[in-house]
């Protein structure tokens, strides 16, 4: 095996960030490597440099022994430099092919829609990513359009294909058809570096793994010859417990209650079908299911986010199902939505500001209509430094924070307001363990103070260790509503599949 | 009224005045596909009829006259895209800031060039074109043939717009990068040569709308003759959706507004009413009536590639 790729003292300095601070990296011909880092350690910056979206400062790039002076990403894609990026680089309102074939259209002057067709049909059949053309993007899920994203790639037949955080999105099961396709690709020589913050994931798949700190990289490891708990201490510096501690279950009285619920979606399809379920205090509900089962219907409708066609919702024994958003959050509902850059924060305000955009128009930040800056920087710092957002400057604007660090603000906001009913959707998506502990101990605190929490993940492992009560959704219905404790990984994936052969009917 | 309906000069009317809309409304649907708002096309409009009438005079050439138009609509065209493409610079203030020199500048070379008489009479005109067979139906004659070169012109570009926008792959990309530059720049396309393409076409469309007042429908300049046709045709891109046909369209009734106007001088029914609906369509067509109007994503918004 020869290098493919070598990285040589890359420094990238951002106003305020020192983002890679002589980076070294070396990708052999036919490898799967593994990036590995705390949120905000660099390793999108690095990843970006190498696809020549940014200029590094100062430093040496070579493929394949040729020093690479990329001027764009035109260059680094004729290079067969892929890249699938951590936020989806996607046009809603194009089609799946022209979004894929974007830039690299087949044909001459006049798009070629049946040849583009053509040609996704054949790279989606190689690789089994069952994707309809003509779809519109923005009518896909969000796992349908990670995947238009990884084909993007491999229509540009990229011999070194990077993948920042691709599996933060997927389902479990897609998760594994990815690694099927990654081990294919490598087998036919193709290097791939991985970016993940699942050192499960990091250590079924990968060859190598380089672990970033802080800018730097620490080391470069064998995978085989380590294992997960040295990958954590190494990654944050500090011994990581990767097991949460939950304290004993004693349910109160019930906070929301659903009832009979049904929702449509915009085709006018019902997307939920008759739910039914509660939450108590001191509960956290797990709800399990594949994406796009009806769980961001439900949860939209929990938020008055979108009409319900029929049912009641009931939160501390009043109904709310006709209440707009905003007094769903005065009283006491928090909400952390899937989908962070579009919903849960504006880019282009800083961070403080975003901490405090739902309650701006609390006393403790404005005066008759004028935001006190004194008290809303004063929250920011106490918000940036109990959640460890990075880096800590709290005007710097929240679209130049890391993926992880974005989540965080989210989370300092919606947990730290201290919420009656949680509503969260895959809150640790996107973040490092240390960051994922501290998240998950949080959330539990909340629990055990008397919060109710609605936990909504794809993640089977951390709805298994956080939920007192686990429901399966499929196809917008309910399959079964499991204990905690005692409910198993196979059992809530064959409910998840729609399988019934031993759901027992239980009554809530 | 019946009768008014039924004069083909009102529909004839509605194509000559449909055109200096439909034009720089196309140009418009460029510029703002790539995502750039143009509203400089109304003082783009304004010179290029000054320039049209200025070498139509000196070379002797209507034609002649049409190409310096074009050229100079470009060159301003270039100008806004320099300021509003590389430098970032506020799409709308460098827009309304063009327009207001665009005023004083063609009033203050008319005067210095012309003098006070006005451009000369003998200014060549583009020559309108008769249709073979057609020109022999009945009313339909009327109105199809003998229109000005321009309108035919424009009845080509609008065809040729759609083509190129929807139906070829540089199309494709002008409307990626007015929807996502940065997806589209992570997919190698050059953002900000796509825009400065969609802004000059918008200066091109605009040139020709213009160089069609003043050399087209007439033979001669006067000050602000352009008389917001440029801000109009954006009201009809909108209404059009940000498409060729649907801009035309759009146009088609807007110059039916201003042709029925014209035919109704002597009524009861008020000029101005009329005057006033292609202002009341935009407003409607905004808030969604018949389908919402969506504008490009990124439309107005100034892109700094990544370092
Ligand atoms: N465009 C930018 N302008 C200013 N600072 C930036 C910009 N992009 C990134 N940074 C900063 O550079 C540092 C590294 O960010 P980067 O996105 O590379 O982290 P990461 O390792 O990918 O983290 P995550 O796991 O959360 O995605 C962060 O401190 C971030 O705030
Ligand atoms: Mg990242």
């Amino acid at each position: 095996m020869s290098a493919l790729l070598e990285v040589k003292n890359i420094t990238k300095i951002f106003p305020k960030v020192r983002a890679n601070d002589g980076v070294n990296l070396t990708v052999e011909e036919g490898e799967i490597h593994a990036i590995l880092g705390e949120n905000g350690a660099g390793k999108s910056t690095l990843m970006n440099i190498i696809y020549g979206l940014y200029k590094p400062d100062s430093g040496e790039l070579k493929l394949s022994g040729e020093t690479l002076n990329l001027s764009g990403p035109h260059e680094a894609i004729e290079k067969g430099i892929g890249m699938v990026h951590q936020h989806f680089m996607l046009i809603p309102v194009l089609t799946v092919a022209e979004n894929i074939v974007l830039g690299a259209e087949p044909g001459g002057i006049p798009y070629n829609k049946k040849k583009a067709n053509e040609l996704i049909r054949e790279i989606s059949k190689n690789y089994h990513l069952e994707i309809d053309p003509d779809a519109k993007v923005k009518d896909l899920s969000v796992g349908l359009q990670q995947r238009v994203e990884i084909l993007k790639a491999f229509y540009r037949h990229a011999k070194l294909l990077i993948l920042d955080e691709p599996t933060a999105m997927l389902t479990p099961q897609e998760t594994e058809e990815l690694f099927g396709i990654m081990r294919r690709l490598k087998e036919q020589g193709i290097s791939i570096i991985f970016i993940s913050h699942k050192l499960d994931e990091v250590k079924e798949i990968s060859d190598k793994v380089t672990v970033m700190r802080r800018g730097k990289t620490v080391g470069t490891l064998n995978t085989k010859d380590t294992n997960e708990q040295e990958l954590a201490n190494l990654m944050v510096g500090r011994e990581v417990v990767l097991r949460v501690e939950k304290s004993e279950y004693k349910p109160g009285d019930v906070v929301l209650s659903v009832k009979d619920l049904t929702v449509l979606d915009e085709q006018n399809i019902e997307k939920v079908k008759n739910v039914s379920f509660e939450i108590r205090s001191g509960e956290i509900f797990g709800l399990a299911g594949i994406d796009g089962n009806g769980q961001t219907e439900l949860i939209e409708a929990l938020m008055g986010l979108r009409q319900i066609k029929s049912g009641i919702i009931k939160y501390q024994n009043s109904d709310i199902e006709k209440l707009p958003t905003r007094e769903r959050y005065k009283l006491g509902i928090s909400y952390i939505p899937q989908d962070r850059q579009q919903e849960g924060l504006i880019m282009k305000f800083s961070v403080a500001d975003n901490l405090i955009l739902k309650e701006y128009k609390d006393i403790r930040y404005s005066k008759n209509g004028v935001i006190q800056y004194k008290k809303v920087f004063e929250n920011a710092s106490k918000k940036v430094e109990e959640y460890d957002i990075r880096p800590t400057d709290y005007t710097l604007l929240a679209g130049n924070l890391s993926g992880g660090n974005q989540q965080k603000i989210i989370l300092a906001r919606e947990v730290g307001s201290n919420p009656k009913l949680l509503i969260a959707v895959q809150p640790t998506r996107g973040m490092d363990v240390g960051a994922i502990e501290y998240i998950h101990k949080k959330l539990l605190e909340l629990r055990d103070g008397g919060s109710a929490i609605l936990l909504v993940s794809l993640e089977l492992e951390e709805i298994m260790s956080l939920s007192d009560r686990i429901g399966v959704i499929h196809n917008g219905v309910i399959m079964d509503i499991l204990d905690g404790k005692s409910a198993t990984r196979e059992k809530i994936g064959l409910l998840m599949a729609g399988s019934q052969i031993d759901a027992k009917e239980v009554e809530v | 009224m019946k009768e008014i309906l039924l004069n083909p000069q009102l529909w004839s009317a509605t194509l000559a005045m449909a055109t200096p809309l439909a034009l720089p409304a196309l140009g418009g649907t460029f510029s703002e596909r790539s995502g750039v708002v143009n509203i400089a096309m109304e003082g783009i409009m304004l010179i290029a009829a000054f320039f049209a009438v200025l070498f139509a005079h000196l070379t002797g050439s209507a034609w002649l006259g049409l190409l310096g138009a074009v050229i100079v609509g470009m060159i301003v065209a270039v100008i806004f895209a320099w300021a509003a493409v590389t430098l970032t610079a506020d799409q709308v203030i460098l827009g309304m800031a063009i327009n207001i020199f665009a005023s004083g500048f063609t009033a203050y070379l008319l005067n210095t060039i012309f003098g006070f008489s006005g451009t000369p009479t003998d200014t060549p005109m583009l020559p309108n074109i008769d249709i073979p067979i057609i020109k022999n139906i009945p009313f339909v004659g009327q109105i199809l043939s003998g229109n000005s070169v321009i309108v035919y012109l424009m009845i080509i570009l609008i065809f040729a717009s759609d083509y190129f926008l929807f139906h070829t792959n540089l199309g494709l990309r002008i409307r990626a990068v007015g929807e996502n530059p940065e997806a589209a720049e992570t997919a190698g396309i050059n953002v900000i040569k796509l825009r400065y393409l969609g802004v000059a076409l918008s200066g091109l469309f605009s040139a020709i709308g213009g160089a069609y007042l003043s050399i087209g429908l007439l033979n001669s300049f006067s000050t602000d003759m352009s008389s917001g046709r440029g801000y109009i045709a954006l009201a009809a891109m909108i209404f059009g959706k940000w498409t060729p046909f649907g801009s035309f369209g759009a146009a088609l009734l807007f110059g039916f507004a201003t042709a029925l106007s014209m035919q109704l001088q002597n009524s009861a029914l008020s000029k101005n009413i009329i005057m006033m609906l292609p202002y009341i369509l935009t407003v409607l067509a905004l808030v969604g009536v018949g389908g919402k109007s969506v504008s490009p994503a990124a439309d107005g918004v100034p892109y700094t590639p990544k370092k």
